[in-house]
């Protein structure tokens, strides 16, 4: 029975008699207030399905994802894509804690450690793998170690990968001298002032890793890669914390060398500056993917993540974002600008690049960043 | 006796939803947040509830956070001082101006209407290596190579002082505009330059304003993270970045929540101690 129909049979027994006015009055405003109360929350339940959350790095990245894949999906399905930013997976996985299930759906994960963190938390999901068929060009690597850490099962697909190497301004530091010196330019003290960094703790362990000798998944000595990092604090002149102020920093010259995402260094490049990158012996590589977060309306998100690896968006938001999809070369023609992006491995093994060791690096976070946050400060 | 009961129910029943609304918006946070501070991070980042001693015990032995402490109570006073010196002037020009009182009064709300985040960096476009300081220096030939303005505790201050200055002024400009100007002419007449009847008559008369805009002013500078992170070095992190940091990065809210109300309770002493010597009310008249 509709409201309609409620509110005639009422009226009915109320010009019969059967109803006093006051009572008639009283259920009137009951049912308002009822509706009221109801219909912002009720139109949220019923428009979720209507509507998946997406959140990730911003700035040219952002509007990658926008142009090439969210209006595109939205046109093709009706589902429409809100998506929102974050600074750092750790930013983002401290709201999700603070989130209702099902509040937030995707999100642009970078590493397997975050993923690892996440699981652990209990917020993956499982994906029907049924329903994401363009699944099956991803290269099997990058699957298979997402599928380690969830026992077989996916909670996301794998969308691109690409490296934090080390960026220097070509005006000031040639590139002879970047080979020469490898990641231990960044403790120069010629460039004072003029150095940056990433105010993320795993990537300046990891530098500190290389700059010390140590493998970067295996370090011994972490006396002498705190002392790296305290001697590259005092020649810093800041630490970034997005990719934008990344780009800011170096475009405007404040800063000559620091560590970089890849895709960004690409996008300075394109843009005209005379930035050069270079990914030293144990560089630090990643890969990143889309993340489904338990409580999510499923069908939605699978829906977008196979359109999202179909290749015609894939390759889109790749050339849009500089960084080298998913996709296996081998089953794939990628076109012509993803060849040339820094990171992209033809074989499709990526047996060049060294990721992080999800275990090592989830086991030590605790202390780790806590002991990075006050060397960061001065201590 | 009823009636009596009646009248003494009504300003409570008048207050009940200011009341309810403090209470459930503000107490009962606040509570959670001191709940939440006695539990512990476990490994994997989620929390274990308790009570542990552990995070208070940490923030009240560890110099780090003392140190960083003192840091930020030192910025945040540097900074009400030179809101002070440069607001009081200013406020004083308002006040004692005839005829465009409100369009003084204007200029200076205009800065609201721009986020504090984006005023905050503009200042990376006047002073960065390539910001217009730069660019006229180098275009009139004072400076050959830019000079590295940003990225210190100096931003840091300026930064804030550029935030907080309109608190001061409207603070103080309250507290000059009630003073009564005969006073002045007053103690002119009895002999005094006006410089001395300045500083015997109206500066005494206005200090519950620049007592007020000094309080406003140091608490805000010393809760806020924004500031140090944008145009702050390496160095020049605040107590609120800790919290940031500690809720955010690590993923420690019991630690994060034991260090907020460290803050809270620094602040909270300061309004105490303001309260008692001065009262709230000239606060709520510079706000107003």
């Amino acid at each position: 029975m509709d409201n309609s129909k409620r509110y005639d049979r009422l009226l009915d027994r109320y010009k019969s008699g059967d109803v006093d006015r006051r009572s008639f009055l009283g259920l009137i405003g009951a049912a308002g207030l009822a509706y009221g109360v109801s219909t912002p929350f009720a139109k949220n339940a019923l428009s979720a399905v209507k509507e998946v959350r997406f959140d990730g790095w911003g700035g040219v990245v952002s509007e990658a994802f926008r142009k090439h894949a969210f209006d595109p999906f939205t046109k093709a399905t009706g589902v429409n894509v809100v998506d929102g930013t974050f600074g750092s997976g750790d930013e983002y996985i401290s709201r999700v804690k603070a989130s209702q299930n099902g509040e937030y759906n995707i999100a642009h994960l970078s590493g397997v450690f975050d993923y690892a963190r996440y699981h652990e938390l209990g917020l993956t999901s499982t994906l029907n793998e049924d329903n994401i068929p363009n699944l099956k060009n991803v290269i099997p690597k990058l699957v298979d170690v997402f599928r380690g850490v969830t026992d077989g099962k996916l909670s996301c697909v794998p969308f691109d990968y690409g490296t934090t190497g080390i960026a220097y301004n070509r005006k000031h530091i040639s590139d002879e001298e970047m080979k020469e010196k490898g990641a231990k330019i960044l403790l120069d003290e010629r460039l004072k002032g003029k150095i940056g960094g990433w105010s993320d703790w795993r990537t300046r362990i990891w530098y500190a890793a290389l700059q010390t000798g140590q493998d970067p998944n295996n370090a011994t000595d972490m006396d002498a890669i705190w002392a790296a990092i305290r001697t590259h604090r005092d020649l810093l002149l800041k630490y970034w914390g997005s990719g934008a102020e990344l780009m800011s920093l170096l475009a405007e010259e404040e800063i000559y060398v620091t560590e970089a995402w890849s895709g960004r260094v690409f996008a300075l490049q394109e843009q005209g500056h005379d930035i050069g990158y270079m990914d030293p012996p144990n560089g630090f590589g990643w890969q990143e993917c889309l993340f489904v977060l338990k409580g999510s309306p499923m069908e939605e998100c699978e829906q977008l993540l196979n359109f999202m690896l179909s290749s015609e968006a894939s390759i889109a938001v790749a050339e849009g974002q500089n960084y080298p999809p998913a996709l296996d070369p081998a089953k794939v023609d990628l076109g012509k600008k993803i060849p040339t992006l820094p990171a992209f491995d033809p074989t499709g093994t990526l047996s060049g690049l060294t990721f992080a060791n999800s275990d090592y690096w989830n086991g030590n976070q605790q202390a780790w960043s806590k002991e990075f946050g006050r060397i960061q400060k001065g201590y | 006796m009823a009636r009596e009961t009646r009248e003494a129910r009504q300003p409570w029943l008048l207050l009940s939803p200011a009341l309810a609304t403090i209470f459930f918006l503000l107490v009962v946070p606040v509570l959670f947040v001191v709940v939440y501070s006695f539990w512990l991070r476990t490994a994997n980042g989620s929390d274990q509830p308790g009570f542990y001693l552990t995070n208070w015990i940490e923030v009240v032995t560890d110099p780090f956070y003392r140190d960083i402490l003192f840091n930020t109570l030192k910025i945040a006073a540097v900074t009400t001082l030179l809101c002070a010196v440069l607001g009081y002037p200013t406020a004083y020009f308002i006040a004692r101006s005839r005829g465009n009182k409100a369009m003084l009064l204007m200029f200076l709300m205009l800065p609201f209407w721009i986020s504090y985040i984006i005023r905050t960096m503009s200042w990376i476009n006047i002073l960065g290596v390539s910001g217009a300081l730069n660019s006229m220096l180098l275009a009139l030939g004072i400076i050959e190579t830019p000079l590295q303005l940003l990225y210190n505790e100096a931003t840091v201050i300026l930064g804030l002082v550029h935030f907080l200055l309109p608190f001061m002024i409207l603070n103080i400009y309250v507290s000059v505009e009630g003073i009564d100007e005969t006073l002045e002419d007053a103690a002119c007449s009895l002999g005094s330059t006006r410089w001395q009847s300045f500083l015997e008559v109206t500066l005494p008369l206005s200090l519950p304003g620049l007592a007020a805009g000094g309080l406003l002013c140091f608490v805000l500078a010393a809760g806020t993270y924004i500031t140090p992170l944008v145009l702050g070095g390496p160095r020049d992190a605040m107590f609120a970045n800790l919290v940031f940091e500690a809720i955010i990065t690590q993923l420690d809210w019991p630690l994060g929540s034991a260090l907020s109300l460290v803050l809270v309770a620094v602040l909270g002493t300061l309004v105490f101690v303001y309260n008692r010597f001065f009262g709230m009310a000239q606060l709520m008249k510079g706000l107003s």
